[in-house]
C-alpha cells in the first residue's frame, strides 16, 4: 500500500519535472508559431484600404472570396502540378536509393545516410546559386551537351530548372522516411512472396509497396508541402517567369500590399496540408 | 513427373541432391551433400545451429542458389530456378505471414499469383483453412492470432497450393512446450492426410525422432548419416550422430576384425558387424547409458563383455538413476530404471558393468 503511494508520488513528480523541462520549447512554439499564426488568421479577415495599408476595423471574407478568382486558381493549379511532379520524381529516385542503402552493411549505410545529409551543411541560398551556375547557358551542363554534339541547353529559367532545384532540395526528406520503412520490412516476407509463386514485380506490388507505404506517404508529404510553397528556388532557377504560390503570396504582401489576400492564401494552404496530413495519420498510417 | 526409366516399381524420389555445396564468401555452409528424399516421406534435417540444414532447405526452396551440384525435384533439374518457378512451398520460421492481409488473403496469395480461377480460389482457401481447423478466423489479421494459430495459417498458406514438396523451417521452434507437442501430433496427422512429402529442419532431436520417417543429421555443412529414427539411435555411424541423438559413452579402441574391437585398456569385445569402418582403424564404441547393466562384482552373466569399476556418484531422477562409474581408464555413465526389483548401488561401491554384444555401435571417432 505504502509502496503504491510512494510510486504515485514519484510518478507525479516525474510528470511535473517533465513539464518543466518542456516549458522552454512550449514557450518558443507559442511565441513564434502559434501567435504569428493567429496574426495571419486575423489579417486574413481584414480589409485593404485604398492607400495600401490594412484596416483591422472592418472584418469580412473579401480576401477569401478573391481566392476563387481565375488568377489565383491558375497559380494554385500550377503550383500543385509542379509539386506533384517534384514529389513523383523524388519518389522514383529515392526508393531505389533507400532500398539499396537499407541492404548495405551498417557502416556503409551510415556513410550513405550522412552523404544524403551533407548538402544541408551549406546554405540553401548558396546551393541555389550553385545550380544557377550549373544550369546557365555557358555552364558545365551546357558545355557538356555541346561537346557531345547535342547543342547547347538552356535549362535555366525554365520549369525544368525549378523541378531540378526542388527535387535536389527535398530529396533527403523523401529518402529518410523511405529508408526507415524499408529497413523495418521483414525480408522473410519477400521470400514468402517469392515462395508463393509471386514474381519479383508481383512481390513488390503486393508485399513490399503496401508494407513500405507509411514511408512513401510520409516522404511525399514532406516533399509535397514545401514544394507547394517554395519561393527561393522558383525565383532563382525559374527566373520568376511563371508565378507560383510562394511568390504570389510574397507579391501580395510586399508589392501589391494586399495583406489580407496574402494572409488568407497562406492560411488556406496551411489548413489544406494540415487536414490532409491528419487524415493520413488517422487512417492507420501511425507507424511512421 | 518424368520418372527415370526402369525405376517405376521403386519409390519415386521427390528431392534429389547430388554433390550440393553452398559457399557464402569463403565460408562453406553446405559441403557436397548427396541426399534422396522419397515421395510421401516425412524427412527431418537435424543438426545444431549453423550446421547448414537451413541453407540446404533454402536451396531446395530456391531462396539460395547452390554453388555447385545438381538439385532435382521429381526428376526435374531446378538448381537455378527462382522460388516462384518451383513446385515447393515453405513454412517459414516465425511463419512470415503477410501482416497487411487477412488470414483468407494470406492463404489465397499463392493461388492468386498463379491466376487460378476466382471461384476455385475461394473453394480451395476454404478447404485449406478447414484442414488446419481455422474456420471462422478468415477475416482476422495475423497479429490477432496466437502463435499456434499463426502456425496453422502458415501451413494452410503453403498447402493450399498443393506443392509436391512442403518445406518447413523449424516450424515448431517458436511455440511453447505444450503447444509444440500438440502441433507435433497435428503435423504428423496432417502429413498423412495430404500425403505430400514433408522436409523439415530442426535442431530438436526428440522432435525429429517423434515426427519423421527418416532423419538426416548434419554438422559443419556435411550430411553425416541418413536413416530411420531407430537406425539413427541404434546404429549411429558417427560419434557426432551418436552424441546428438540421445546420450552415449564413447569407448576408444581399434577395429581388429569386422566383429572385434580392442578397447584402449587392451580388452577385446565383440561388436555388431561393422562395414562403415575399415579394419585397423581407430574407432569408438558407442555405449548408451541405458544399455549398460550394472551389478555387484562377479555377478555378471557368462560370455558377455564386462568392465569393472567404482561408483563415483549417483543421481536420482525419479523414474531412473544415473550412475557415474569410474574405470581405471575412463568414466562410464549408466542409467537404470528405478523399480523395487532393480538393485541400487551407492557411491564408493565396487561394481561390474556388462552389456550384450548387440547393445553397442561402432562409430567413426
Amino acid at each position: 500500500m505504502s509502496v503504491g503511494i510512494a510510486e504515485a508520488k514519484r510518478d507525479r513528480n516525474e510528470r511535473r519535472r517533465g513539464l518543466l523541462l518542456a516549458l522552454p520549447s512550449f514557450a518558443y512554439m507559442i511565441l513564434f508559431f502559434a501567435v504569428p499564426l493567429v496574426i495571419v488568421l486575423v489579417y486574413s479577415f481584414a480589409t485593404r484600404t485604398s492607400t495600401g495599408s490594412t484596416s483591422l476595423s472592418d472584418w469580412n471574407l473579401d480576401a477569401y472570396r478573391k481566392l476563387g478568382e481565375p488568377i489565383v486558381r491558375n497559380v494554385v493549379l500550377r503550383s500543385v502540378v509542379l509539386a506533384l511532379v517534384t514529389t513523383a520524381i523524388c519518389l522514383l529516385v529515392a526508393y531505389p536509393f533507400a532500398w539499396f542503402c537499407a541492404h548495405q552493411r551498417p557502416v556503409v549505410r551510415n556513410m550513405m545516410l550522412v552523404a544524403v545529409m551533407i548538402p544541408f551543411w551549406t546554405n540553401f541560398l548558396v546551393r541555389n546559386y550553385a545550380w544557377r551556375l550549373l544550369l546557365s547557358s555557358g555552364g558545365p551542363i551546357s558545355s557538356f551537351t555541346e561537346a557531345i554534339g547535342l547543342g547547347e541547353t538552356n535549362i535555366l529559367f525554365t520549369k525544368t530548372a525549378v523541378v531540378i532545384g526542388l527535387v535536389y532540395a527535398y530529396l533527403p526528406f523523401m529518402i529518410l522516411p523511405l529508408f526507415a520503412s524499408i529497413d523495418r520490412l521483414d525480408r522473410r516476407l519477400i521470400e514468402a512472396g517469392r515462395d508463393l509463386y509471386g514474381s519479383g514485380s508481383q512481390t513488390f506490388r503486393k508485399i513490399v509497396l503496401p508494407l513500405t507505404m507509411p514511408g512513401v506517404i510520409a516522404g511525399s508529404i514532406l516533399v509535397f508541402v514545401p514544394s507547394m510553397g517554395a519561393y527561393v528556388t522558383p525565383e532563382l532557377l525559374g527566373g520568376g517567369k511563371e508565378t507560383l504560390l510562394g511568390s504570389y503570396i510574397v507579391t501580395q504582401f510586399l508589392t501589391a500590399r494586399n495583406w489580407p489576400v496574402g494572409a488568407s492564401l497562406s492560411f488556406v494552404l496551411m489548413a489544406v496540408m494540415l487536414v490532409s496530413t491528419i487524415i493520413y495519420f488517422r487512417s492507420g498510417g501511425k507507424n511512421l | 513427373m518424368n520418372a527415370p526409366n526402369g525405376s517405376e516399381e521403386k519409390v519415386t524420389v521427390a528431392v534429389s541432391l547430388r554433390g550440393i555445396s553452398k559457399l557464402f564468401d569463403d565460408v562453406t555452409a553446405v559441403d557436397s551433400v548427396d541426399l534422396d528424399i522419397d515421395d510421401g516421406e516425412f524427412f527431418a534435417l537435424l543438426g545444431p545451429s549453423g550446421c547448414g540444414k537451413t541453407t540446404t532447405l533454402r536451396m531446395i526452396a530456391g531462396l539460395e542458389i547452390p554453388s555447385s551440384g545438381s538439385l532435382q525435384i521429381f526428376g526435374d533439374e531446378v538448381g537455378s530456378l527462382p522460388p516462384n518457378k518451383r513446385p515447393v512451398n515453405t513454412v517459414f520460421q516465425n511463419y512470415a505471414l503477410f501482416p497487411h492481409m487477412s488470414v483468407a488473403d494470406n492463404v489465397a496469395f499463392g493461388l492468386r499469383m498463379r491466376k487460378v480461377d476466382k471461384s476455385e480460389i475461394a473453394d480451395r482457401v476454404q478447404q485449406a483453412i478447414a484442414l488446419v481447423r481455422m474456420s471462422g478466423m478468415e477475416n482476422r489479421r495475423p497479429n490477432q492470432l496466437s502463435g499456434g494459430q499463426q502456425q496453422r495459417v502458415a501451413l494452410a498458406r503453403a498447402l493450399v497450393n498443393r506443392p509436391k514438396v512442403l518445406l518447413l523451417d523449424e516450424p515448431l521452434a517458436a511455440l511453447d512446450l505444450k503447444l509444440r507437442q500438440e502441433m507435433q501430433f497435428e503435423l504428423k496427422q496432417l502429413q498423412r492426410e495430404v500425403g505430400i512429402t514433408f522436409v523439415f529442419v530442426t535442431h530438436d532431436q526428440e522432435e525429429a525422432l517423434a515426427l519423421s520417417d527418416r532423419i538426416g543429421v548434419m554438422n559443419d555443412g556435411r550430411l553425416l548419416q541418413v536413416g530411420t529414427p531407430e537406425e539413427m539411435y541404434d546404429a549411429p555411424a558417427d560419434r557426432f550422430v551418436a552424441d546428438f541423438i540421445g546420450r552415449s559413452n564413447f569407448l576408444k579402441g581399434t577395429l581388429e576384425s569386422p566383429e572385434v574391437v580392442c578397447l584402449a585398456n587392451g580388452q577385446r569385445i565383440r561388436v555388431p558387424l561393422v562395414d562403415a569402418v575399415t579394419v585397423g582403424d581407430d574407432v569408438q564404441v558407442s555405449l548408451r547409458p541405458e544399455r549398460v547393466m550394472i551389478c555387484d562384482v562377479d555377478t555378471a552373466p557368462e560370455g558377455v563383455a564386462r568392465l569393472s569399476g567404482i561408483v563415483e556418484n549417483e543421481t536420482f531422477l525419479g523414474n531412473s538413476v544415473i550412475y557415474r562409474v569410474a574405470l581405471d581408464w575412463m568414466t562410464v555413465e549408466v542409467e537404470t530404471d528405478h523399480r523395487p526389483d532393480v538393485e541400487r548401488h551407492h557411491a564408493g561401491e565396487h561394481v561390474d558393468l556388462w552389456w550384450r554384444d548387440d547393445a553397442v555401435a561402432v562409430v567413426r571417432p
